[in-house]
């Protein structure tokens, strides 16, 4: 099953990439604000249903792909 | 055989620090030793253990996220449960936090730039077995270089933290967005600390500084105590 991970700086958190980029866009003349850098990862996992896949995926966020004391995640499915 | 204490370096795929480490280390006295990261044992003699600086496995994902998973990183933690005393430099430091054997987290400098200077660092707590070399409230002038050295806990944990003497070194001026200013912390237990400025660049005055040789004299004197008690 495909899904995707998508990981956040968490709320309040100091993010000095999106700052920079947002800079950037405001230098390129966008009037953009509240810009938040994350990552995503894509990745592939037996299960036969949803629930099974999300809670692998869940503890695969726990144990390496976030860390929880600075970051956000979010599991989707179905997307390419 | 050595009757020297003998200091375990683990090294990383990306370690760079690892001879420096090795060299200042036992330009105060103790046998340095190497380990391979994917090796699950350190040697038997080991009396104390360095996590070097670098950038291991590329500063994939999180730095020290990777490492932190190493087979090494394993039998670091049951010497570290043992009281063993583990000293994690810059890298090292990352790799604790990320292994959950230190507080906190580092993150990326907030002026987005890679920081390489000479740093007046302030010893906070001076009763550690990483510090009792210094009197508290001395400023050593250490070298810190690094893109990731802010170090992050929400406040609550902090205070907590302060309140424990578990901050060791603060930097005198903000040089990286770290919250409070802090460089180096200490576990609970006292036996784990890191640091982002790097104590083995500094043991030579012709260098600069030998502030650093200060710590890791320490160290080694830890080693030197951790192996007669297991012993």
């Amino acid at each position: 099953m495909r899904a995707t991970v998508l990981v956040r700086p968490k709320a309040g958190i100091l993010d000095p990439q999106g700052d920079a980029v947002e800079h950037s866009l405001r230098k390129l003349g966008f009037d953009v604000s509240g810009v938040r850098v994350g990552r995503v990862v894509d990745l592939e996992v037996e299960a036969d249903d949803e629930d099974t896949a999300r809670a692998q995926i869940e503890k695969m966020c726990h144990e390496l792909l976030a860390n929880p004391l600075i970051e956000s995640f979010e599991v989707r499915f179905g997307e390419s | 055989m050595s009757t020297r204490p003998q200091v375990s370096i683990v090294r990383f795929l990306g370690s760079n620090d690892d001879h420096d480490a090795a060299w200042a280390l036992g330009s105060v006295g103790a046998e340095p030793a190497f380990v391979w990261h994917e090796d699950a044992e350190l040697p038997p003699s080991t009396g104390a253990v360095v996590l070097p600086g670098g950038f291991s496995y590329g500063d994939y994902l999180r730095t020290g996220a990777m490492a932190s998973l190493a087979p090494a990183m394993a039998a670091v933690r049951r010497f570290a449960e043992a009281g063993g005393p583990v000293l994690g430099i810059c890298n090292g430091f990352q790799i604790l936090c990320e292994a959950r054997l230190l507080p906190g987290v580092l993150r990326p400098n907030r002026q987005l730039e890679f920081v390489c200077e000479d740093a007046m660092v302030e010893v906070e707590n001076a009763r550690t077995i990483f510090t009792r070399r210094c009197a508290p409230g001395q400023q050593l002038v250490i070298p810190i270089k690094h893109g990731e050295g802010a170090w992050y806990a929400d406040h609550g944990t902090y205070v907590q933290l302060a309140a424990r003497g578990q901050i060791v070194l603060r930097y005198a001026e903000d040089v990286n967005g770290s919250f409070a200013n802090v460089a180096g912390v200490v576990n609970a237990a006292g036996n784990v600390m890191g640091l982002m400025p790097h104590p083995e660049h500094a043991v030579d005055p012709l260098l600069g500084s030998a502030d650093g040789g200060l710590l890791l004299a320490a160290l080694v004197d830890a080693a030197a105590e951790h192996a007669l008690a297991v012993a």
